[in-house]
């Protein structure tokens, strides 16, 4: 009986070339080894369809890395085991990440083929100099030829990935980034701020200027922007699209009306998904696991036979867990968190639970109740990270 | 044991400078008695507190008796007293120094006379000890025997050209020291017939027996059954047990009749009943007089503890309840702070006596702690005439209310080589000390003299003297008494609110440096939060340092790559957690490592 639906996210941990801000699970490899990956994904998802049983997918999202790194038969054949054994929904959502400097038009119909019915392109800038800078293996005029045929092909769910606060980058640059992308008139926008991570290339050479910084030496090489300069990027982000007709609906996702990511929200909603391949991880029946994230572990088990084998890390969400994800995650919406919803799943008022943080933090001007909802301001998006650990219990 | 002869007996104690040998020495004359094998020789027999024998320092004086078989033939009973070797605990040296009738001076044969090397000979002349020097590693490259000996002969005046060159740590020449012990050191004197008068020199308190009371009988004699008297503390009980000092170990025997060092048990359950230096008489049989040199120590250093959790409050009444038993120098009343809440205002006799403390509640009480800035007690007299003892500084009266007020000064001794006289005389100058004079003890080394405010001091003066003469210099002081003084209580303001708890006493011309540094600390250890946050030094109404932490505008995290909640869930954990370890003060998270950080304003 099939009375539920659920997300499948399947992960393919491959790139031409690591990014200098990139933290993600995701190296570079030749043609064998992500052959090899294939076959073990594909298996994965043979042996453990059975964990949707009973539940429908209505949501795929092959997110990396760089999927687009496989060609259109290789994502053919994975498309057709991920029909072989769940139950996909007529109207699912299927996305794909695509890195713009690794399509063509062969591919992209290959893809379409396939089933694929959302692209997200990786373009992260309109300019070829932050291109340059962070790394990235594509050229503008790249992207721009792929996303025409993508048009072309008949895509007509296309996400672009813009980043904000890149070193050097001014207002401007960030002004001309989202008019020439919003000219392309792509149905979503993910804009992230730029976050340096420990283990990057960035990392280190963001941190040493730090240090110099602090020993009082003249700036050198590429500077970051600094805290207020990024609110004004993320402010005239949000104000810019709006004009354009992009609902923000998340804190750092727009669109056009009814083109939210069905898959992101899952995450927000606490929705069920089932990721498989490297390091995925999966939230059903209120645990939430992963997947070993070593690649030679990964290939070297025997799916068949020690499917449990697969799971690094495994946590069983307890009411309260479960209530402060309902709030940390329910944040991020610009739509917020319902009552009503909180008291339906919780069996307790949110207020009983909340009540001192909850005042505390509309004191500091940083949520807002509005009804049912209670979502975060203006000024609470810009210190989320602040407000959601206040809600952790 | 049914009679002891009174000629055969032995008391004395082991004075040095800190690390000239004197624990060790101590091992090998138990060792070399032949009370313990050398199996059952733990390293350092005396210190037995954990804490002691971490820090390479005793404590609490410790006794023993041992007996030795001498040259002569004849056997010996020898009580070795260990005194305590820092300053803190001059009182308590004093005590066991008049439990003695001598001393045995031990000075590295390397370094020579050190700044604690005199006070300590000094004192124990002051007691009319005899003392006899002992030269200790000799077996290191740079020891220079001859060159010691006759500083000892020129500095101190006592012979010193045959004193035995030993090396207790590989116990060469001990048997000399142990001959010299039976021929140089008297034997006691003093009736055992005569009313009891006994010397209290320390105490300790067992969860069975109550109070155990070390002392040494001077005249007359007590046992079982003997109402023991302490004079100065009129506290009478009757006696249960006497005993004397086994290594380590307690064994009861007959009776302690005058020249000899034991113990007695009385079920007495308070050790403030018990203070060192008083003098115990028989109720029934009373002597005369007590002995001299008594007096009620007092605490020099305070400071407030206040537990890290505040449900801890109880526990951390209870630990230093507990700590009192064994040490009644060690004061503590209940304060709150708005900044820290239910806490004790506690008094040390020093600041190592105040670390021991922090480290054993911490350690032995597992009690996770907040201290703040230690003070000294500063006289304040009032216009009214009034005259107050302040140990809080919050508690200081409006300036209107004060006449004058005092701070105690000490008269510190400082023994250092000739290169660095220049920049320990600048570090004095700059902490306000008042030069008194210069000798040299010989060509390279000279005694400098200053009078030096004991707020200057109990900070960091120690570390600063040992970096700024590269560990050349040692130092010892004494109380000089109250001098009057200039000085301003400094506050801090965070977000315009004073935090009482970092409020402290200072002369008035280190106000502004000190006001300055404390702003610049406190500005490192403050998070940013959502507003900006000013951190001012004021004197009265009169701001003389300011900084200020930004407010922190952004706080985003990115992506939630792949559906990973757990991974965001952690970072948000982590945040939070930071949280749990501040204060709160008004608007304001003050992490409590910031209320410790102005303990450590080094300059240099």
């Amino acid at each position: 009986m099939i009375n539920k639906n659920a997300g499948l996210y399947l992960h393919i941990p491959f790139c031409m070339r690591k990014c200098s801000y990139c933290d993600f699970l995701s190296f570079p490899a030749g043609e064998d080894n992500r052959e090899q990956y294939l076959k073990q994904l594909m298996k994965e998802i043979k042996e453990r369809s059975l964990l949707l049983e009973d539940r429908c997918v209505d949501t795929v999202f092959l997110g990396g890395g760089t999927p687009s790194l496989f060609d259109g038969i290789q994502i053919g054949r994975l498309m057709e085991t991920v029909t072989k054994y769940f139950k996909i929904e007529k109207h699912a959502e299927i996305t794909m990440e695509m890195n713009p400097g690794t399509v063509d038009e062969g591919k992209l119909m290959a893809y379409k083929t396939s089933g694929i019915n959302r692209i997200s392109f990786g373009v992260q800038s309109m300019q070829e100099k932050e291109l340059a800078l962070l790394g990235r293996i594509h050229k503008v005029e790249e992207f721009r030829k792929n996303y025409q045929l993508a048009r072309r092909l008949e895509f007509e769910n296309i996400n672009l990935d813009l980043m904000l606060a890149l070193p050097n980058q001014t207002l401007q640059d960030v002004k001309y980034n989202l008019r020439e992308a919003v000219a392309l008139k792509p149905e979503h926008l993910s804009c992230y701020g730029l976050i340096i991570e420990e283990g990057t290339p960035f990392f280190q050479e963001y941190q040493q200027q730090e240090l110099r910084r602090q020993a009082g030496e003249e700036r050198v090489g590429d500077v970051l922007p600094g805290e207020e300069l990024e609110r004004e990027m993320y402010q005239w982000t949000c104000e810019f699209l709006h004009k354009e007709g992009y609902e923000q609906y998340e804190i750092s996702n727009y669109s056009l009306k009814g083109y939210e990511c069905r898959h992101n929200m899952k995450y927000w909603e606490r929705g069920e998904y089932l990721g498989l391949g490297l390091g995925a991880s999966s939230f059903l029946d209120n645990r939430r696991f992963s997947n070993v994230t070593d690649m030679k572990e990964y290939l070297s088990i025997d799916i068949g036979r020690m499917q449990e084998e697969l799971v690094a890390e495994e946590e069983v969400i307890d009411r309260q867990a479960a209530m402060e994800e309902f709030m940390f995650l329910g944040l991020r919406k610009t739509a917020g968190i319902s009552k009503k919803e909180f008291k339906d799943n919780f069996g307790a008022e949110y207020k009983q639970i909340y009540q001192s943080v909850h005042e505390r933090m509309v004191h500091l001007g940083l949520l807002r109740e509005e009804g049912d909802r209670i979502c975060l301001t203006r000024q609470g998006i810009d210190v989320s990270n602040y407000v959601m650990s206040a809600f952790l219990l | 044991m049914a009679h002891i002869d009174q000629s055969k007996i032995r008391n004395f104690c082991i004075v040095a400078h800190i690390d000239h040998g004197k624990s060790t020495l101590a091992d090998r004359i138990i060792e070399k008695t032949g009370l313990l094998t050398s199996r059952e020789m733990q390293a350092q027999v005396l210190d037995n507190m954990e804490l002691e024998r971490e820090r390479g320092i005793t404590i609490k004086a410790q006794t023993v008796r041992i007996v030795y078989q001498a040259q002569d033939g004849e056997e010996y009973i020898f009580n070795l007293i260990d005194t305590p070797g820092h300053v803190d605990f001059n009182y308590e040296v004093s005590r066991s120094l008049a439990a003695c009738d001598g001393a045995i001076l031990v000075v590295d044969a390397a370094q020579g006379i050190e700044a604690q090397t005199l006070a300590n000979v000094y004192l124990a002349l002051d007691h009319n000890l005899d003392v006899f020097p002992v030269i200790n590693k000799i077996d290191l490259p740079s020891a220079e025997p001859q060159r010691v000996i006759d500083e000892i002969e020129d500095v101190i005046g006592i012979e010193a050209q045959d004193a035995p060159q030993i090396s207790a740590k590989a116990g060469i020449n001990i048997e000399q020291v142990l001959e010299q012990i039976v021929q140089k050191i008297p034997a006691p004197t003093g009736d055992p017939k005569a009313p009891l008068q006994a010397l209290i020199f320390d105490s300790l308190y067992d969860a069975y027996k109550g109070v155990i009371v070390f002392c040494r009988i001077k005249e007359g004699t007590i046992k079982r059954g003997t109402m023991a008297h302490m004079m100065a503390t009129k506290a009478t009980a009757e006696v249960v047990e006497v005993g004397y000092f086994g290594a380590g170990q307690f064994i009861p025997c007959e009776e302690l009749s005058a020249g000899m060092v034991g113990y007695f048990t009385a079920s007495i359950k308070n050790v403030t009943d018990t203070r060192v230096g008083d003098t115990v008489t028989d109720k029934n049989y009373p002597c005369a007089q007590p002995l001299p040199g008594y007096k009620k120590v007092n605490p020099m250093v305070y400071c407030g503890l206040y537990p890290a959790d505040g449900a801890k409050y109880p526990d951390l009444r209870d630990a230093l309840e507990k700590l009192q038993l064994n040490d009644a120098s060690l004061q503590f009343e209940a304060e709150t702070s708005i900044a820290l809440g239910f806490g004790f205002r506690c008094g040390f006799l020093g600041l190592l006596h105040l670390e021991i403390i922090q480290e054993r509640l911490e350690r032995e009480y597992n009690l996770d702690l907040v201290t703040t800035a230690p003070g000294v007690i500063y006289r304040v007299h009032k216009t009214n005439g009034e005259m107050i003892e302040l140990t809080n500084p919050s508690n200081l009266p409006d300036p209107s209310e004060i006449e004058y007020m005092e701070e105690p000064f000490v008269t510190a001794e400082i023994m250092v080589t000739k290169d660095f006289i220049g920049q320990i005389m600048d570090l004095c100058q700059e902490r306000r000390g008042i030069y008194l004079s210069m000798e040299y003890m010989e060509e390279t080394r000279a005694l400098i003299k200053y009078e030096l405010p004991l707020n200057e001091i109990i900070y960091d003066f120690f570390d600063a003297l040992k970096s700024r003469s590269k560990g050349y210099a040692s130092f010892d002081y004494e109380m000089k008494g109250y001098v009057q003084s200039s000085l301003v209580k400094l506050d801090i303001l965070i977000n315009k609110e004073e935090v009482d708890a970092l409020s402290f006493i200072v002369h008035e011309s280190t106000a502004y440096e000190r006001g300055r540094k404390m702003c610049e600390k406190l500005k490192e250890e403050i998070p940013r939060h959502l507003f900006e946050i000013p951190i001012q030094a004021a004197v009265g109404n009169k701001v003389i340092a300011r900084e200020t932490v930004k407010a922190m505008r952004k706080d985003v995290l990115a992506k939630c790559y792949g559906g990973d909640i757990t991974r965001k869930k952690k970072l948000l954990e982590k945040q939070k957690e930071g949280k749990k370890r501040m204060r709160q003060v008004g608007n304001v998270e003050i992490p409590q490592q910031a209320f410790m950080s102005v303990l450590k304003l080094d300059d240099k």
